[in-house]
């Protein structure tokens, strides 16, 4: 594996960085739910018609999961990345209907260093799943565990 | 899905369980997270995990899958047509956590438990049912939990 390109240094609280570019097929949205959220308005288009959402869309897990591909292809991938422990919230505020084009608009919130592990570093993102009409149809906010470049150099700082 | 009058809080629903497979851990994370910990399990064993884990969305996703089994098999108890409303859509989820990993060949029983109910001003017709939500694995260690919101049909409005 190649060195990575970013560390937790590298992320600086309160700039925002548009990415991504993700098409949702029927078939993706169909897939996805037979796995994971059979119910009828992520399978079929006239059942997703008669619901309170409109037409076929994602499960909702379904958008966290293409965020996060968006995420991991966006910058994770080529970051010192090493998890998370978690989110504080995801507000699903619009469905992700069938031909939509996501992208993600992504925020720094706040970073630290961890107590424990004065390797790892932690960043605060605030992630909106945006579609091709810039609606948000989706906010998720939480931390990611990212390694430092210099860890030492913290410790004396 | 029962109505928002006739879910008490406290009310536990166990889900079932669920075993985590390699090749399917790799499957769904190369599709959606494909960190090298979750798809390659050389780079795995070198990584802080020290071996192949899976991705969160993996284990919240499986909740969510034993959660429609669980609903679609109470439906076929109580009989199709028992009156009750259809499953509400969520707003969305707080506070989720995967406080350990969850690694090849773990087994994760997840469950559900009521813990708050909320009217709505705006829409008197539906209300809001909180839960906590968890994945436990066969140490008895906490993998996931989050708090889920439903909005839920009331049968009586006025």
């Amino acid at each position: 594996m190649s060195e990575p390109e970013l560390y937790w240094e590298d992320f600086e609280p309160g700039t925002t960085r548009e990415f991504g570019e993700k098409h949702v097929t029927r078939e993706e949205i169909v897939d996805f739910a037979k796995d994971y959220d059979p119910q009828p308005f992520h399978l079929d288009e006239k059942a997703g018609e008669a619901s309170i959402l409109g037409g076929l869309c994602a499960s909702g897990w379904h958008s966290c999961a293409m965020l996060m591909r968006m995420l991991c292809d966006g910058f994770l991938l080529k970051s010192a990345a090493m998890g998370s422990p978690g989110l504080d919230e995801v507000r699903w505020r619009k469905p992700v209907y069938v031909d939509d084009v996501l992208h993600v608009r992504q925020t720094c919130l706040e970073t630290r260093v961890s107590k424990s592990r004065p390797e790892m570093g932690l960043v605060k993102f605030q992630s909106e799943v945006m579609n091709q009409k810039d609606e948000v149809c989706m906010i998720s906010t939480g931390w990611m565990m990212i390694g430092l470049r210099n860890p030492a150099s913290r410790e004396s700082a | 899905m029962p109505w928002f009058e006739d879910i008490a809080i406290g009310e536990t629903t166990d889900l079932g369980s669920y075993t985590f497979e390699a090749d399917d851990m790799i499957s769904f994370a190369s599709k959606f997270d494909p960190q090298p910990f979750h798809i390659d399990e050389g780079a795995a064993k070198a990584s802080a995990y020290g071996g192949l884990i899976a991705s969160g969305w993996h284990t919240c996703s499986v909740w969510m899958k034993l959660m429609v089994k669980t609903r679609i098999a109470e439906k076929a108890r109580n009989g199709a047509d028992d009156g009750s409303p259809p499953g509400g859509p969520s707003p969305g989820f707080l506070d989720l956590k995967w406080p350990t990993p969850v690694r090849v060949g773990d087994r994760v029983t997840y469950s559900t438990e009521v813990i708050e109910k909320v009217d709505l001003k705006s829409r008197p017709g539906l209300g809001i049912v909180r839960s906590l939500n968890k994945g436990v694995n066969q140490n008895g260690e906490l993998v996931m939990s989050f708090i889920g919101q439903g909005l839920i049909q009331k049968r009586d409005h006025s």
